[in-house]
This record gives structure tokens, sequence and C-alpha cells, in this order.
């Protein structure tokens, strides 16, 4: 069980919380093939019935909602909100059990991962002007039976659009023109550093488990040797565990600061890209509703048809455009304060796993010092 | 007795003296005889006599092909400790004088020496001492490879079979699984920084047994400036120590002696030492396998830091780039320092561990040398029996020619029962001097290089604050 007292207060500090809605995870419960999280909400607005209150929802409810504005076409127009439960956050019922028996450590660390993951969501969705607003998310929060949701299996598919885009179609926005730029190298470049640290943190780990197989077999044979040494073995079998809890904390908190942070970024710059795509989608249809338009009048033929066809193109393109431009530039926002943040806790975690002291030099060296 | 030299030999001063052990008259003079115990004399043409070597087939050159430029050693951070750590000083303790000696041997400079086939691997043995066996304080000789097998060889051939426990030479075959299972190749700075760094504490041990110390053999090595090619009539190939350790185990199964007090004491090191040994394998395979994640770790460490650098170079945040850059630093250093403990990881602990599972199969060896000894003065006993009852059956059948024979034949064995049970009692009670010096220095060893290792454990973290208290400002600079 994990309650209020460890999860850090606004978890993703990016999202301004104001008073009008705050939302957090509180609590978060896990039973034996799920988690129950207790949605906490505080809001003023007057759609809740409440200003304070709490629900217990799970991981199947999140995707719902979730879904939920994924299908909106309402919301087009905005960095699709990052899927939830996929690969490092959930596990599977089997997964999730072996963990509990294993390491608790380990299973904590990997519980912790799933609770922010959950929290971050609701908290973007809470702080974006629009979304905050949809009647699901106050179903979501409010609703305090089951929502009975199915689990829902959707296949998104994001065309690689750019190739095919007409080079002609001049867009001339030159924001835009510099965000296609730099989504794209930033997009692998967070690709890779991902897929690096990943690797790095895997040795770690590795390592920590090779540390733990070398302090069980310096107690036995601290246990076994008949001269002086066995005193010594179980001493330095003991600065041998100490090393690796060190080591498995150390991986765990890279794991959590900088492999997560740099995850999630690779995903939000993948949105940010298909938001790219999406606007680039509505110039080519309104390009190609400009030429109907002219065919149209040369022909005097369906004018009106194609006068209103290209009117909602156009509205189309200019409303993606606005909500688009905003929402990258909330994109660098939040991910220089996200950076900042887990790049400064990273740091603080590091020092403090450096700092242990495993072995008071002096103190320890007259306790080896067995004769 | 010298073998015919392989063909691919440098053109080198090859003598071909045997290679059995000179009789050094300089020592046989010296009045002082500073060393009292005295030395068994070795019967050389003994044929029971066998050769235990560590591994590995003969010291004849294999041909390698390291680079032509002069190899200088990886030297890691804490390259001091590694070799020279519990090696210090070696003091030999006088059993009847009180006073005592200090030698220190180092291995160093590897040159290549020679081109193509012939070519080899020399390295300079220097000598710095106060013991008055040598003829100076400090001195230097260049070997190569073959020697230091040849001088194992030799040793092994000598006092392993009396009892004494002679320190284990890595041979061909140890260097050449390394070379095929660590993806290293011959000439990697890395791979020579190991094997120099493994004969020098070969010689180390060697030195610390002051029968081995005052053997002539061992002088010859640290003195002389030419040596003797080392021919392999000694050379045991894999099959030969197969045959070595299957009539051992035959030895061990035929003897069916009550067990008496003091054999109680063999039996129960005996087993002390099958335990040790089982769990110094496990340990050192796992020891392996933290160097090996270790470096991988590093690595790993390394390509992160060029990917955070070009992260950072493609953000187009100013403050966060910076920051990322630094990022990028800090992390490059860090995966020095994995390097770096990956290296006291393997010097220090794991090439300890390493040691000591081979000083045991030695003193394994040497329990099983004692068998065969009681084995032979066993069946000597039994063929006296039946040469007595054989007389006697003589005797009675009156047949005085044949009996004198039997008689002549009796007095014979009578010597060599005699013989066989002082050389039973003899090694016995050398190898109750010898394991318990030799756990004397196992718990010197293993304490002296264990706390360094883990200084170096306390040193890597205490690099680690350094490193990340200077970024932690540099990411709260982000605005």
């Amino acid at each position: 069980r994990l309650t209020n007292g460890w999860l850090p207060r606004a978890v993703n500090v990016d999202l301004q919380t104001d008073a009008t809605l705050q939302v957090d995870i509180s609590d978060a419960l896990s039973e034996r093939d799920k988690v129950k999280f207790t949605v906490h909400t505080k809001s003023t607005l007057p759609n809740f019935k409440q200003n304070e209150f709490s629900v217990v929802r799970q991981h199947e409810e999140f995707i719902w909602l979730h879904d939920s504005f994924v299908e909106n076409e309402e919301y087009a127009g905005y960095i699709k909100l990052q899927k939830l439960g996929e690969g490092e956050g959930s596990m599977t019922k089997e997964e999730f059990t072996k963990m509990k028996q294993e390491l608790e450590a380990e299973y904590l660390a990997i519980f912790k991962k799933t609770v922010a993951m959950h929290e971050v969501f609701l908290c973007r969705v809470a702080a974006h002007p629009v979304l905050r607003k949809d009647l699901n998310f106050h179903v979501f929060l409010e609703y305090n039976q089951d929502l009975s949701v199915r689990g829902k299996n959707k296949k998104e598919k994001l065309e690689d659009f750019f190739k095919n885009v007409v080079k002609s179609a001049t867009d001339v926005d030159d924001f835009f023109e510099h965000e296609k730029t730099f989504l794209l190298e930033y997009h692998n470049r967070v690709k890779d550093a991902s897929a690096k640290s990943d690797r790095m943190i895997r040795s770690h780990k590795n390592a920590a488990d090779d540390i733990n197989r070398i302090a069980s077999s310096l107690y036995t044979l601290g246990t076994q040797d008949s001269t002086d040494l066995c005193k010594f073995f179980l001493k330095v079998s003991e600065l041998f565990e100490k090393t690796r809890k060190i080591e498995a904390r150390v991986a765990a908190d890279e794991d959590l600061k900088l492999a997560d942070l740099l995850k999630y970024y690779l995903r939000e710059s993948q949105a940010a890209k298909d938001l790219l795509y999406r606007r680039s989608r509505a110039l080519v249809d309104y390009e190609n509703a400009n030429k109907a338009l002219d065919k149209a009048r040369a022909k005097n033929r369906d004018v009106l048809q194609a006068e209103t066809s290209q009117q909602l193109c156009c509205h189309k393109f200019e409303k993606i455009s606005e909500s688009a431009k905003q929402e990258l530039v909330d994109f660098k926002t939040r991910r220089v304060a996200a950076f900042r943040k887990n790049l400064v806790e990273l740091a603080e975690l590091e020092l403090k796993h450096a700092k242990v002291p495993f072995q008071r030099h002096s103190s320890d060296t007259t306790i080896l010092n067995i004769e | 007795q010298s073998a015919s030299e392989p063909a691919s030999l440098p053109a080198e001063d090859i003598s071909t003296n045997s290679n059995g052990p000179k009789q050094d008259s300089l020592f046989d003079d010296d009045p002082e005889d500073l060393f009292a115990e005295a030395t068994e004399e070795v019967s050389l043409d003994s044929p029971e006599r066998d050769v235990l070597l560590s591994d590995g087939p003969s010291p004849a050159i294999t041909p390698i092909t390291p680079p032509t430029s002069v190899l200088t050693p990886r030297i890691g951070l804490h390259d001091d400790m590694f070799t020279h750590s519990s090696f210090d000083e070696v003091k030999i303790e006088e059993e009847e004088g009180g006073d005592s000696f200090d030698i220190h041997i180092s291995v160093s400079d590897p040159e290549k020496v020679g081109d193509g086939m012939n070519a080899y691997m020399a390295y300079k043995v220097t000598t710095k001492t106060s013991i008055s066996l040598f003829k100076s304080h400090e001195f230097s000789v260049k070997r190569r490879f073959s020697d230091f097998l040849g001088l194992h060889s030799k040793l092994a051939s000598k006092y392993l079979h009396i009892g004494y426990i002679v320190p284990p030479c890595a041979g061909k075959k140890h260097w050449m699984t390394k070379v095929k299972v660590g993806k290293e190749d011959q000439s990697s700075n890395e791979f020579v920084e190991k094997r120099r760094s493994a004969l020098e504490r070969y010689l180390m041990r060697t030195v610390k047994l002051p029968v081995l110390l005052k053997d002539p053999d061992v002088l010859q090595f640290l003195e002389s400036s030419e040596l003797p090619r080392a021919v392999s009539t000694q050379a045991l190939s894999s099959a030969g120590l197969l045959r070595m350790v299957n009539k051992a185990a035959e030895a061990v199964n035929k003897m069916t002696i009550k067990m008496n007090e003091s054999d109680a004491w063999f039996e129960e090191k005996q087993q002390h030492f099958e335990n040790l040994d089982v769990q110094l394998r496990k340990l050192h395979a796992s020891m392996e396998s933290l160097v090996l994640h270790r470096k991988e770790l590093s690595v790993n460490t390394a390509q992160f830091a060029k990917s955070a650098a070009m992260l950072g170079n493609s953000e187009d945040h100013t403050a966060l780039s910076r920051a990322l850059s630094q990022l990028a630093e800090v992390e490059e250093k860090i995966d020095q320092l994995h390097q770096d403990q990956a290296n006291a990881d393997f010097y220090l602990f794991s090439e300890l561990l390493g040691d000591y599972v081979r000083l045991i199969t030695a003193v394994k060896g040497v329990f099983d040398h004692r068998m065969k000894t009681w084995q032979k003065w066993q069946d000597t006993q039994m063929l006296l029996q039946k040469k007595r009852e054989a007389e006697a059956k003589l005797q009675f059948n009156n047949k005085p020619d044949k009996l004198q024979q039997a008689k002549d034949e009796i007095k014979e064995l009578e010597g060599k029962v005699e013989q066989g049970e002082r050389e039973f009692e003899q090694i016995s009670k050398t190898i109750r001097k010898e394991v318990s010096r030799f756990e004397k220095e196992r718990v010197k060893d293993f304490k002296t290089i264990i706390i360094k290792y883990l200084e170096s454990l306390v040193q890597t973290q205490q690099q680690l604050i350094k490193y990340w208290d200077a970024f932690l400002p540099e990411a709260k600079a982000i605005s």
C-alpha cells in the first residue's frame, strides 16, 4: 500500500495546477492482480457537487478515459495524450505477483512508476484548458461507481505523411517549418538516448545481481572457513550486501528519473510530430478544396457546394494551426520544466546514494584486521 | 635428456644443457647455511616421479604476433595496488634464526622480440632484495613466457612429490582460452597486462616458499642473463595429466588402512580444501561476471554520454541544452570510473580468487602424492612379504643357489621398505608444515587484498560525489 506520505506533490511540475481543479492520486493499493488508484479531486468548479472528493479507479478506467479523448474529433488539434500502460508502467498479473514475492524494493520501484504514470496522465488533463472541461473526465473523477468499461484494444496507425505531402504547398509559416525540422531531429535523438539509457541501466542491474551472488558466496565462506578469515568474510559479505543495495537503488532511480523521462518525451515528441502531420493533412485538404473551387467556378457548376467545402477546410486548417501552435509552445515549456525537475532529482538521488557510508574507513578496517 | 628443439625457435644462443637442477657449489660452500631445514635428496631418475603442471601443454614456443611497437601495459588507476598489494614485502621468517629478509620481484616492460612466426614477448624481471643468497641487491634479466613455464616445470618435478605446494603458473592453454572467450587478442594491451600481472604474482608466490627461494633454478632464473631454453622433457600433455590423476584416484581406492590419529588431520584438511575449492570457484565465477558487467556498464555509459550530448545539441532551449551537455560530460567521467572499478574488480579480487583456485589444485595434488607415497610403501612391503614366503619355500625345498638370490632380494627390499616408510613420514611432515604456511599466507593475502579492494569501492563512491555535486547546480540553472 502506498499512501499520500511519499508521493511527491505535483508529480509533473510542468502542469500548472490551479485552485479551480486539482487532481492527484492520493493512495494506491496493490491487490493480487490489480492496482486500485484513489483519485482525489479538489475543485471550485460548479460542475462538481462537492469541493473535494475521491473515487477509486482501476487501470481499465484510465484507458477508457484516454480513448474517449482520442476518438473525439474536437480534440484533433491537441497533442494526443500518451497511452497508459504500454510496457514498463504496468505489468501482467503473473509479473506483478512474482515481483511482490521476490524483491520488495524492486517491486516498490515499479509500483512507483505505475502510480506516477497514471497521475501524470490525470494532471495533464486537468491542466489542459479544453480537456479539463470534458464531461467524461468529470464522470471519471466524480462518479463513485464502476464505470464498467471493457478494456479496448486499439491500434493507431499513423502514416508518415511528410513524405507524401506535396512540397509545393507553400508553408510559409516559419514557426511550423522550424518545428518540423526541430521535432524530426529531436525525436530521433531522444529515441537514441532512451535506448542507450535503458541499456546502461540494465548493465547496472546486472552488476547489482552479481554483487548479490558475491555477498552470498562470501557469507558461505565465512561460515565454513576454519581460519581467522571466518569473521572477516562475514563482515565483507555484509559490506557487499550494502553495496548491492546501493547499486540496485541507483539503477532504480536512474530508471525512474532518466529512462522514464526520455521515454515519455520520446512519445510526446512523436505525438507532436503527429499533430504536425494532421495539420499538413488539413493543409492539403484546404489546397485541394481551393483547386476544386477554382474548377467549379470555371465550369460554373456546383459552385456553392465547392465554396462551402472550401470554407470548411479553411476553417479546419486555421483552427488546427492555431491550437497546434499553442500546443507546441506548451510542449517546449513542459519539456524544459520536466527535464529540469528530473535532472535535479536524479543528481540529488545519485548524491544521496554515493554518500551512503558503507565503509566508515577507520572503524571498519580495524574490524577487518582481526588477528 | 634434451628433446629436439622446435623448428620455430629464434636464432638465439640455445644451450642444450640438461635442465635438471644445477649443483650450485657456491651455495653448498656457504658456511652460514641459513636455511637449516634439510633438503630432501631428490632422485631425478625415479620413474614414479610425476610432474604436476597447473594446466596447459608443453613450454614449446607457440608463435605469436603482437604489434611491433613496444607495448606499454595499460596502467589502471591502481596499478601499484593490483600486483604489489600483498607482496609489498616478503618476510621470510627463519625457523631457527629469527632473522627476516625481504625480496620484491617485478615483471615489467613487455616487449615483442623478433618477427613473424618466431616472435615472442619478453619481460623484464627485476629483483630487489637484501637476502644474501643473491649476488647483488638489485638486478634485472629478460625472460620470455616459456621461461616461466620452464621454471615451474622444474620446480614441480622436484618438489611437488615430496609435499611442497609449488605455486602453479597459468599455462598456454589458460591464456589461449582467455583469447578465445574474452574476445581479446594477444596483442591487446589488456591481455598483455593481465599476463604480466599473473607472471609477477607467480614469481612472488614462488619465492615465498623458503625451499624454493634457495633453489638453484630459481636463483638462476632471477639472476642469469642467459637462460637455457626450456625444453619439454617434463612437459605434461593433458593426456598425461589425466593419467596421473587417474593413478592417484586408483591409489586412493586401494587404500584400506584404518585411519589413525595422525591421518584424521589429513582427512579433515582434505575435506576442508575440497569445500574451499567449491566455494572459491563459485565466488570466482560471480566475480568474473561482475567484471564483465561492470565493463559493459562502462561501455553503455559512454554510449549514453554521446547520445545525451547529441540530444543536448538538438535541444533548442539554451539552458536545457547546456545542462544536457553537462550531463553528457558527467556520464563520460563516470564511464571511466566504471572502467577503473572493473579493473580493480579484476586485478585485485578476481585474480586473487583465480590464483587460489589454482593453488588449491596444487594442494590437492600434494595430498594425492602422499597417498601414492603410502601406496608405494605398502606395495613394497607386500612384495617383501611375498619374497619372504618364497624364501621360506625355497629353504624348505633346499635350493641353495636360488636361496642366496632370494636372501639378497629380501635384503634389498627391506631397505626399500625402510626408505618407503621414511619417505611417507617425510612427506607427511612436510605437508603439515606446508599447509600451515599456506593457510597463514592465505589469510594474509585475502585480508590485504580485499581491504584494498574495498578501498577502491570507497574511492569510486567519492568520485561519484564529486561529479554529481558539480552537475547539480547546472541542472538547477535550467530556467
